[in-house]
């Protein structure tokens, strides 16, 4: 099967229930796309397959085949996406590793809402990254100040 | 498959790639004179810490430290690992600011585990700032006036008339200077000036400590997907492993059956790994490991493994019946821990005896990177690449397990994806050794999924908190705390049955309390699964019973929780539980004259959380605010919560103020990030988190049933008060004190917004049961 990854095509001719993510950090090398839970409850593995923003570890090889996916490595060339700089701005991060997923999922809120989420939108759909650090109040923050720089 | 594909993957710099230091080297940098000063010469720092008590003690020379190359590129290297609480930007930041370098020309490299040439690697109980700001600064401030010297030496005057300025030394009376880059050859061939010559800088002249502009290191590879985690580490030719772990501690292999396993396509080999005999320290588990081409192969192959499993001695393990057992304990005389006048006699004088009694259950770390670690063991060498806590002891584990020397074995530090305790034991790293060495040479990653994660961690000790206190004339006149609960000691050294001076010390037996009559005692309590210590550790049960028994009291006594607080912790004065404890006095390895109880710094930090809080403020129907103060690793932290609960009873934290006194602060920034992420993770643990077994096995499996918080679930307004310090003011933790207050805070807030008093942790569903 062919996948497009970051615009570049790929062939994969393993099993085709293997998730997308092992194919992603696994042969591909890209390991922004994290490795949290394999069960698509924490989003550390966001990507977006057509624009929307997906959890690798739940979806299978087949459901890819022909499909667009981005990861964090592809999210913008010079790594200076709004949502990126926003992060910066606000100095998210503590140890970081949950970080690329958050902001995949936030750049695909950002686009849906056309850079318009409500409060109550970000929250939901924040929802579902966890951070253990704790950084929760300034990923708020972040993805607000990324909404108006959209 | 092929490894020239992910030839632009990002390394991990490390000290031991050489590569890394190549051009250093080549250009005359500081390492060339790499030295080994010893810890002993720490004796000349402004006050003394526990440094010296650590493996490897303090190392303070920018030789080891620092290079410099002709372009003007300052190298520092960071010798503690990075797990989210910015110690791998603070410390090189403090000897950038003394060295007079310009942060923008710094380079960080992380060093690999060797705690005689670096120091202690320890990181761990909040040490990294607390023990290495002095040596750090001294490190910064040697290789300025080795600078400075090498300039008045290259013209020809006095070392007097030369002055480091951001980056270059300017010569004073003509205003000539020559950059760093400049300097950089004649400046590494001297030799390290004497503490005592050493100067350091005047505060009012810091251009990055204290100020908090300095962003993390690693900030823009995070925010692009190229920081590097053990998870995400590559080796060339590298398979990938994970283990099936006997379901209960110490529980064994009896057989296997592989040959379902072996059909797997990508499967390799199938191999068996020995249970560590207690005390295990962080011996592996033992378990059938599964080999594979990659992480998905393996996983499909540890599916189709069958095992069978001697579940050993601990195959009864059960959270509920052990919490019965835990509280009929509670409820006898245990064994005196500390005692000042006489208890019985005041309780039975009082006017009336009131018995409160508190639990905290086991919690999992659950960093978001599960453990990891690749390992290479080949023509007698050791090479591991990990997210360890503690690279110097992994090391030395390291060696121990494949019988090596020390000298032969290399540790990497990856970027930690959180740690929180759980990742200075190197378990999972010795699993990847032992594998690599079955292999014959092969790298081999070890991935542990969530599950692994759960079910096979080392968890913070559960605890039953069983606190009297006697009233006589609305004053309290005796306090007696017994606290039963498993040792994390039993890893290390036979059980002892009950909490040891390192735990009695977490909060304990520093009890602040002016109370004529105190007793604090120990019950038994055998530890029947690995007993880990969790960021804040016993802390958080600690500061639950005892600040919560005060807010009940203040209660009891229709007195303002906050007026009542300061009452029971009295006039500012140093608290010396040497005078009345029958156990040594742990004070977190560090000297009590440079660290005492000084309630003088409790009662501040709660005056000023109380003013900044606005203490008694007007609140919206279903809202409470709860106050609780606790010193823990050598800092001061009080923290208002409001709470608000709908008429579901489903619970939310509108506003959190916390107040600090940490010492000197020296990265504001990322202790404002501690206090918000502590806050998180005390709300985490007050409402959700719980680890429980049933036939010796962890019940829970993943994040649906281990559950943490969530954004949006409360603590997103987090206000951090940082108490104002000097430089003299010793600096001292801040990766785990924000968390102990935080529960009993957030209880006594729903009481108060309630009625309802929470004993029990977590809330989970009991108010909307």
């Amino acid at each position: 099967m062919q996948v497009k990854v970051n615009s570049q095509d790929k062939a994969y001719a393993g099993d085709p229930q293997m998730p997308l993510m092992w194919f992603l950090r696994d042969e591909l090398g890209l390991t922004g796309t994290k490795f949290g839970c394999g069960a698509g409850l924490c989003g550390a593995c966001t990507v977006h397959v057509d624009g929307k923003a997906v959890r690798s570890c739940v979806t299978p090889m087949s459901a890819v085949s022909g499909h667009a996916v981005t990861t964090i490595e592809g999210l913008s060339s010079d790594g200076n996406h709004p949502v990126q700089k926003a992060w910066r701005a606000e100095n998210v991060p503590q140890c970081g590793y949950c970080q690329p997923g958050q902001i995949m999922q936030a750049a695909a809120l950002i686009a849906e809402k056309k850079g318009k989420p409500s409060e109550q939108e970000i929250y939901s759909t924040m929802s579902g990254n966890i951070c253990r650090c704790g950084c929760y109040q300034r990923i708020f923050a972040a993805v607000k100040l990324a909404a108006q720089g959209a | 498959m092929k490894m020239e594909k992910f030839a632009d993957q990002p390394v991990i710099e490390n000290v031991s790639r050489r590569n890394v230091l190549k051009g250093v080297v080549a250009s005359g940098g500081f390492v060339l004179a790499a030295q080994f000063v010893p810890s002993s010469a720490m004796a000349g720092f402004a006050y003394k810490t526990g440094a010296d008590g650590m493996p490897g003690g303090a190392v303070w020379n920018p030789h080891v430290f620092i290079s410099l190359d002709a372009s003007g590129t300052v190298t520092i290297v960071t010798h503690r690992s990075e797990m989210g609480t910015g110690s791998r930007t603070s410390l090189p930041m403090v000897v950038a600011d003394e060295m007079e370098a310009d942060w923008s020309k710094v380079k960080i490299v992380q060093a690999p585990g060797d705690e005689q040439k670096y120091g202690n690697q320890d990181t761990d109980g909040s040490r990294s700032m607390r023990h290495f700001i002095q040596p750090m600064r001294a490190c910064g401030a040697a290789a300025r006036q080795m600078l400075e010297h090498a300039a008045a030496m290259t013209w020809g005057v006095s070392d007097t008339e030369c002055k480091a300025q951001n980056h270059k030394v300017v010569h004073v009376p003509t205003g000539k200077s020559l950059g760093y880059g400049e300097l950089a050859a004649a400046a590494s061939a001297l030799p390290t000036p004497k503490l005592e010559t050493v100067e350091l800088k005047n505060p009012s002249q810091f251009r990055y400590i204290g100020k908090g502009k300095v962003q993390i290191t690693d900030l823009f590879n995070i925010t692009t997907g190229r920081a590097i985690y053990a998870q995400d580490a590559r080796v060339p030719g590298m398979k990938y492993a994970v283990i099936a772990r006997p379901p209960v501690v110490l529980g064994q292999v009896v057989s296997f059956d592989e040959a379902a396993a072996m059909k797997v396509p990508g499967v390799i080999k199938v191999v068996k790994i020995a249970r560590t005999p207690p005390p295990f320290k962080f011996g592996p588990l033992g378990g059938v490991a599964v080999i594979a081409d990659s992480t998905w192969a393996a996983l499909k192959g540890r599916e189709a493994l069958k095992v069978v499993w001697d579940d050993g001695p601990n195959k009864s393990y059960d959270s509920e019946a052990y919490k019965a057992a835990l509280a009929e304990t509670a409820r006898k005389p245990g064994k005196v821990e500390r005692n000042e006048g006489d208890i019985d006699k005041a309780l039975a004088g009082a006017d009336e005896v009131i018995t409160n009694e508190y639990y905290v259950p086991h919690f999992s770390h659950a960093t978001m990177e599960p453990p990891a670690a690749v390992a290479r063991v080949s023509n007698g060498k050791a090479e591991i690449w990990a997210c360890v806590q503690s690279p110097g002891g992994t090391r030395g584990d390291v060696a121990k397990t494949l019988g090596l020397s020390e000298a032969d074995v290399t540790v990497n530090v990856t970027l930690l994806g959180g740690g929180f305790g759980r990742k200075s034991k190197c378990d999972f790293a010795l699993e990847a050794a032992i594998l690599s060495k079955d292999l014959g040479g092969t790298p081999v990653k070890v991935v542990w999924t969530r599950e692994d994660d759960l079910h096979h961690g080392f968890y913070h000790s559960v605890s039953y908190q069983h606190v009297t206190a006697g009233l006589k004339n609305g004053k309290v006149v005796g306090w007696r705390h017994r606290s039963v609960s498993p040792s994390l000691m039993s890893n290390f050294m036979p059980d002892p049955h009950r909490e040891s001076a390192l735990e009695l010390g977490l909060g304990l037996i520093d009890t602040p309390f002016n109370v004529p009559n105190l007793r604090l005692e120990t019950g038994e309590a055998v530890a029947h699964t690995r007993i880990g210590w969790f960021r804040s550790v016993n802390n958080i049960p600690h500061a639950f019973a005892m600040q919560s028994m005060v807010a009940e009291l203040a209660q009891k006594l229709g007195r303002d929780q906050k007026e009542f607080l300061l009452e029971m912790i009295g006039p500012a004065r140093i608290v010396d539980p040497r005078s009345s404890t029958t156990s040594e006095l742990w004070n977190y390895g560090d000297p009590f004259e440079t660290y005492p109880v000084d309630t003088g710094r409790l009662r501040r930090v709660v005056e000023m959380v109380a003013e900044k809080a606005d203490w008694g403020r007007k609140l919206p129907k279903g809202h409470g605010l709860g106050i609780a103060a606790h010193r823990s690793f050598l800092t001061y932290v009080a923290t208002v919560v409001e709470v608000a609960v709908d008429e579901q009873g489903n619970v939310s934290v509108p506003r959190v103020d916390t107040c600090v006194d940490c010492g000197f602060a020296v990265n504001p920034e990322r202790i404002r990030s501690q206090m918000e992420g502590a806050a998180v993770m005390g709300l985490s643990l007050a409402k959700h988190t719980q680890i429980t077994f049933k036939n010796g096995r962890v019940q829970q499996n993943n994040f649906h049933d281990y559950k943490v918080l969530r954004i949006g679930e409360g603590a997103m307004d987090v206000r951090t008060h940082i108490y104002p310090n000097g430089i003299e003011v010793p600096s001292s933790g801040v990766g785990e004190p924000g968390v102990p207050p935080f529960a009993p805070a957030f209880t006594a807030a729903i009481f108060q917004a309630t009625g309802k008093r929470i004993r029990n942790l977590p809330l989970a569903d009991q108010l909307t049961a």
